[in-house]
């Protein structure tokens, strides 16, 4: 399992995937909003997704998991 | 002029308040649900609640903001930086109001943010414009065409956009084509206007820019340029002036356009006339911002005015107060922009800030909108302070800059400060040779 985190803090703007997507490496998977720039998430790896633990407009701190992958 | 509404937040607000409180001016506030407790609120002789945070429920609701100018009597409006100050209806809908606006003309402002419509007037004023297109391309086709006739690389561009957004660098024919639909699409989506041009890509400019001032009787000066080449992500990080690296020649043949520029449209108030220069000191018209530029303290300390002060005469008609010849350098002034984010990665950075200590010192200036326990949201932007050093001399004004950021003590959330300490110390910085590519030759990897 990969838990995938946010790099900033903002929020949820647009989530790109649902369990069960498969996801190549790189893949964007959740949009953030902050401070009017929007920054993509990407996996790292390819997998599947298992959970998306954040909805549209919620707010997301640093280092938060956003998404579990399962390689 | 007895009461001025300031449709704006943070340090902009802020430096309003200070200059109408000086001239006897009474203020007034907007904030959101999440500024309530910001500086500016208090500072201000009232403060109305226009809304929840996101800015189209806030400080672009036009007629909240107008509503609650007339419960207050205000009698002008201040639109500051950004937000709506360069939007045409609502300067509008202000002067139907019966309230002054203070900034130029609706007819002005809709003329100049459409980049077309402006690259023709300045052409037809004698201004030099990047040499490119002055009718919107309809598809990929008539691009090509103009691109070939001008040569690659070009800059496709959208008619409506502004500030370094809706634009992309086209390295061939082929790259235009791919680029074309998408970059139409985005325009619409972004700006409500698909209209596109493209014009010569300019390799490594500097990006110099004029302020200029006029009043109701025609009269227009400018008050020198301001050197804004330290970027990132198309926003402006560092500016100074004079610019180390225009010659007299040059200087004088600028800021001569810019007086030019605002004269064919009739400029009332400040404004800026934003230019790119090659490195044979060519210059081209980019833009004019018809407003208060975020760094216009750099301006007032290198000359010793106020500009605030300068926009409240010119709204009230009076004639401005000094003439083109009593304009001239008397210090160098940098500004360094304090901005909420990561200083590797320009990732924004949001939270509460613990501690704000702001240096104190003679001869530096500290326009910021914090202080400790703000919370930084993400609603808005990631700009915090400005720190604006002078000096007799440029080394002057570097070495207390630096001293400056030193002293500057933010915790809690990440900032810029780092990243500034190191442009302060970078060679090509220190002696003046730098372009807009700047921070990404520093250092590739961390730009976005």
């Amino acid at each position: 399992m990969t838990q995938v985190a946010a790099n900033m803090a903002g929020t949820v703007f647009k989530v790109l995937v649902q369990p069960g997507d498969s996801i190549a490496a790189g893949q964007d998977l959740i949009v953030l909003e902050s401070m009017k720039m929007e920054v993509p998430i990407a996996a790292e790896s390819a997998g599947k997704v298992v959970e998306v633990k954040v909805n549209v407009g919620d707010f997301v701190n640093d280092g938060d998991i956003v998404v579990v992958l399962d390689n | 002029m007895k009461k001025v509404l300031i449709a704006n937040r943070g340090e902009i607000a802020r430096r309003i308040i200070r200059t109408c409180q000086a001239q006897g001016v009474a203020t007034v506030a907007i904030y959101s649900d999440a500024d309530k407790d910001m500086p500016f609120v208090r500072e201000a002789d009232e403060a109305v609640h226009i809304g929840p945070p996101p800015v189209p429920h806030s400080y672009l609701n036009v007629e909240a903001i107008l509503a609650a100018a007339k419960s207050c009597q205000a009698d002008a409006i201040h639109p500051g930086y950004g937000l709506l100050s360069e939007n045409e209806a609502f300067a509008r809908r202000v002067t139907e109001e019966g309230i002054v606006f203070i900034g130029p003309t609706p007819e002005v402002i809709g003329q100049m943010g459409d980049k077309l419509t402006a690259r023709r007037i300045m052409q037809k004023a004698g201004v030099p414009v990047v040499p490119g297109g002055d009718t919107p391309l309809d598809n990929a086709d008539e691009a090509a065409n103009m691109a070939a006739s001008i040569g690659y690389p070009v800059m496709l561009k959208a008619s409506a956009g502004g500030g370094g957004i809706g634009m992309q660098i086209c390295q061939s024919e082929e790259e235009l084509r791919q680029a074309f639909q998408s970059a139409r699409g985005r325009a619409k989506a972004y700006f409500g206007n698909d209209a596109m041009y493209v014009e010569k890509y300019v390799d490594r400019p500097h990006h110099i820019e004029v302020q200029i001032a006029g009043d109701q009787t025609g009269h227009v000066i400018h008050l020198l340029e301001r050197e804004c080449s330290i970027q990132r992500r198309h926003q402006k990080v560092l500016e100074e002036s004079p610019s180390p690296f225009l010659d007299e020649a040059t200087r004088n043949a600028l800021c001569d356009a810019a007086v030019l520029a605002g004269k064919a449209v009739g400029y009332t108030g400040v404004g800026t006339v934003e230019f790119i220069v090659d490195s044979q000191m060519n210059f081209y018209f980019l833009e004019m911002n018809t407003r208060l530029q975020v760094e216009h303290p750099v301006t007032e300390e290198m000359i010793g005015l106020d500009l605030v002060a300068m926009q409240l005469e010119i709204a009230q008609g009076q004639p401005l107060s000094i003439s083109q010849e009593d304009v001239r350098a008397k210090r160098h002034a940098i500004e360094l922009r304090v901005y909420a984010e990561d200083p590797v990665s320009f990732l924004p950075s949001p939270g509460t800030i613990s501690l704000y200590q702001a240096p104190v010192m003679e001869h530096v200036r500290i326009d910021d909108g914090v202080e400790t326990g703000t919370k930084v949201t993400p609603f808005y932007d990631p700009m915090i302070a400005k720190v604006i050093a002078s000096g007799a001399t440029r080394d002057e004004a570097i070495l207390r800059a630096r001293e400056a950021m030193q002293q500057f003590l933010i915790t809690g959330i990440k900032t810029n400060i780092p990243f500034l300490q190191e442009v302060l110390e970078d060679d090509r910085f220190i002696a003046g040779e730098y372009t807009t590519w700047f921070i990404q030759e520093r250092k590739p990897k961390s730009t976005i």
